[in-house]
């Protein structure tokens, strides 16, 4: 049971303010990160992995401040994440790239083929990554990123490039994944999945903080709709 | 007070040659995002031809630098530019560093054709003029160096900041193709910008003949000075690159004059620009992790324990069967084959595995071999010794060049071994004041030498493989491929990054000792810092990635100075052969050999 907590985060990149300010508490279960294109969700995922340095601000995991932390570190104390733009490794096998990380685990070759099977692309197991289709890819990310057992796991737009049947099977994955006392991060377009299995939404315009709340509060929002229409 | 301001002239004059050199390299990366290695080559053959023109063939030496500057430099750019950087756009790092390493090993090679050795002096330009200031001396020529220099910074800077085609030359490198929609034509301005760059490598090049004499290889890495002024700059910025060139003048200049002269201090200064070009490298901020896109490499099959097995077999046998028909000569070559294949070996897990482009693996070879020579004795346990002081040499330059990766580590591992070839393996630290050393033989006969690298040839193989079917394996290219994710999945880039340099460090030591013992007398001729440039083409055109591409590459390593002593009027050209088919053949690592393997697998199919 984690807690995480963004404490007024700023990302500067040049004269472009990308996070402006955000603070916000990811508690266990499934929490929402919305918002429109540009308004710095992606780039609050780098900070919180560690993959990006904030401008100023701080991120602490369990009281524990964790900003200047590496990302391997972070992986560690049980950061996990996917990407928006696919990070597989393309010369590897699906197989592979699940035991690339747990090979510090017992038994590896078969605690991969477990989660390949628990995500649904058992059947890719064998094929090189970058020929794999874009929904299977997400969820090979998920499978690796879940390979680290992790506390808090960050989804960048997760499932794009699933069709129906795979995004409902992917929501009861979310909804296990939260009953085994994990704090999952969703940032989605799909707002069926995201109105449907979070438990707390977080919406970002701008780089800024918009709203928080239950999915009910967050619909209800005059802001938010004037944000997405524009 | 004089001294220091004589000095002080020499150093901005020399910096500014190389700021002309630097600014044209910085032209061309920041429109192209091709790092040229060549560049420096291409100011060495445009030197040769201005001597060409002016001293050989009487032009007046007006007409010889307009000609040479203004027609032949810059069609030569174009030509570079259509016919191997274009094909490369958007190409990983590696492949263009190799296009540009077989243009800069071409190019020497079309020089000495030409121009075979011979004393060939440049007059200075203007040399019955100059001016005194003070008590010191300006002569013409440091003049119109200082003009130049002030003209080129002045016109690269009109030119990307105050005119439309600069501004679309810096667009184009942000996004081509968006710029292409706006009416912008990214080719014919990757074009400009390589005909100018080149222009300018042979301004440089023109002025500092006078300095440096003309000679093949000092003038082609004498850039290396123009590499660190580039750095100083990030690559983009004009008015850093030509600060960090005069800074670099200057220091080289007051080098000469306030350090003692001893003979550490001798082989210290030249070792100046590589001491610098590192020290700008460890200050460069740390490279962010690249996140965006999948990336994958298709290699050639890895081979299980069973296939590596029937292979070493096959292979064994072939070794032995050979040991047997031919003579004492041809076993000694065949043996020194199988040496450079070992070396090779240590490129296929850093460079074919671990996708890390090094333009230093020679001088790990080069610390193996004097390690042994040094131990006075060749036994199993002298080579260990030699594999283990290399490994912690390429644990040092991995440990010192962590915070940067792709172009600026490749560059670092460059300024790395012209450091290691400065202050050690060229000065009497390693070979001693007679420059070579004698090491006995493990075993007498050239039989025995065959059958020994064979043996060491068949367990480094193996272990190679095996390091590619395992953890080590599956993490070097989980890191090649994406090292944001790795990052994110807990693993220690940097430490991987570590160990695989230090790994294949040792198996080049190894190979070093081998070839030490092997050869006998070994000198500081044997690891010239220019010997790292074939060796990289030749891992690259016979298969980076493979262990039967390392044993081609080998042996083709072997031929190419048998070769050359053999048809002398070859000489040349075998070198600009090499450099081509390295350019043309960089787009696909996985070399000749894999060639071999698509036969095979079709005649399986």
């Amino acid at each position: 049971m984690s807690t995480l907590r963004v404490e007024g985060v700023t990302v500067r990149f040049g004269e472009v303010t990308a996070v402006d300010d955000v603070s916000l508490v990811v508690e266990p279960g499934v929490t929402g990160l919305i918002g429109p294109n540009g308004a710095g969700k992606t780039t609050l995922f780098d900070v919180i992995s560690g993959l990006r340095k904030p401008s100023s601000g701080r991120v602490t995991l369990d009281d524990a401040d964790i900003t200047s932390l590496g990302p391997h570190q972070r992986s560690r104390l049980g950061v996990a994440r996917t990407f928006q733009r696919l990070e597989v490794f393309g010369s590897l096998t699906v197989w592979e790239n699940v035991l690339v990380a747990l090979e510090s685990r017992r038994r590896p070759a078969k605690l991969a083929q477990e989660l390949l099977e628990r995500v649904g692309i058992a059947e890719f197991a064998g094929n090189q990554a970058d020929t794999v289709p874009t929904g299977a890819a997400r969820l090979l990310e998920l499978a690796r990123a879940l390979a680290t057992d992790p506390v808090l796991l960050l989804l960048d737009e997760p499932s794009s490039g699933l069709d129906r049947a795979e995004t409902d099977a992917f929501g009861s994955l979310l909804q296990e994944l939260s009953a085994e006392g994990r704090s999952v991060v969703l940032v989605e377009h799909d707002m069926d999945l995201v109105m449907g299995y979070c438990d707390h939404v977080h919406v970002l315009n701008l780089g800024r903080l918009l709203v928080s709340g239950t999915p009910d509060v967050v619909r209800a929002h005059e802001g938010v709709r004037e944000a997405y229409l524009g | 007070m004089t001294a220091l301001l004589a000095y002080t002239i020499f150093g901005l004059v020399t910096g500014g040659a190389y700021a002309v050199v630097a600014g044209g390299l910085v032209l061309t990366y920041s429109t192209s995002k091709v790092f040229n290695v060549g560049h420096g080559a291409i100011g060495m053959v445009m030197a040769f031809l201005y001597w060409e023109l002016a001293e050989n063939r009487g032009l007046p030496q007006w007409l010889a630098l307009l000609l040479v500057v203004g027609v032949c430099a810059p069609l030569f750019g174009l030509v570079i530019e259509r016919f191997i950087m274009r094909r490369l756009a958007g190409a990983p790092v590696g492949i263009t560093l190799v296009a540009g390493v077989g243009v800069l090993v071409g190019l020497i090679g079309v020089a000495q054709v030409i121009w075979p050795p011979q004393a060939r002096p440049v007059r200075p330009f203007l040399d019955q003029l100059g001016v005194h200031i003070g008590q010191s001396f300006v002569s013409g020529h440091d003049l119109v160096t200082l003009a130049c220099a002030v003209l080129v910074a002045g016109g690269l800077y009109v030119l990307l900041n105050r005119t439309r085609t600069g501004l679309a030359m810096r667009a184009c490198v942000d996004a081509p193709e968006l710029a292409a929609l706006y009416g912008t034509r990214p080719h014919r301005l990757s074009a400009l910008s390589w005909a100018i760059g080149s222009a300018l490598a042979a301004l440089g090049g023109i002025l500092l003949t006078p300095v440096v004499q003309l000679d093949y290889v000092t003038m082609t890495l004498l850039v290396i000075t123009a590499y660190t002024a580039a750095l100083v700059g990030r690559l983009r910025s004009l008015p850093w690159t030509f600060a960090g060139a005069l800074g670099l003048g200057l220091v080289q200049s007051y080098a000469v004059a306030y350090l003692p002269s001893s003979p550490f201090w001798i082989s210290f200064r030249a070792a100046i620009p590589a001491l610098l070009l590192f020290v700008v490298l460890l200050a460069m901020p740390q490279s962010p992790l690249r996140i965006g896109g999948v990336r994958g490499t298709r290699g050639v099959a890895v081979p299980n324990a069973l296939t590596t097995g029937v292979g070493a077999g096959l292979f064994a046998g072939a070794v032995v069967a050979l040991a047997l028909l031919v003579d004492s000569v041809v076993a000694g070559q065949l043996a020194l084959a199988l040496v450079f294949g070992i070396v090779l070996l240590s490129m296929v897990l850093l460079t074919g595995y671990g996708g890390v482009v090094s333009l230093g693996q020679f001088t790990f070879v080069g610390v193996g071999a004097v390690t042994v020579a040094r131990l006075g004795s060749a036994s199993p346990l002298s080579l260990l010794i030699g594999a283990v002081v290399a490994a912690a040499v390429g644990a040092l330059i991995a440990l010192t060049a962590l915070r940067v990766s792709g172009l600026y580590l490749a560059l670092a591992t460059l300024g790395f071994a012209q450091l290691m070839d400065k202050l050690v393996l060229q000065s009497p630290v390693a070979f001693g004041v007679r420059g070579s050393l004698q090491v006995p033989r493990m075993v007498e006969s050239a039989t025995g030498q065959l059958l020994l690298a064979a043996g060491v040839f068949v367990l480094v193989g193996i272990g190679v493989l095996a390091v590619r079917r395992g953890r080590l394996g599956r993490r070097m290219i989980a890191v090649k491929d994406s090292s944001a994710a790795c990052a994110t999945l807990g693993l220690n880039v940097r430490w991987i990054r570590v160990w695989v340099f230090s790994l294949s460090a040792a198996i080049a030591g190894l190979a070093g000792g081998l070839f030490a013992q092997l050869r006998e007398t070994v000198a500081a001729s044997d690891f010239q810092l220019f010997n790292n440039l074939p060796l990289l083409l030749f891992a690259v055109i016979a298969g980076v990635t493979s262990v039967s591409g390392a044993l081609l590459g080998g042996v083709l390593l072997m031929l190419l100075p048998v070769l050359q002593s053999g048809f002398p009027a070859f000489a040349g050209v075998a070198v600009v052969l090499l450099g081509v088919a390295a350019a043309g053949l960089a787009r696909d690592p996985n070399g000749l050999v894999s060639w071999g393997f698509r036969a095979w697998s079709w005649r399986r199919a």
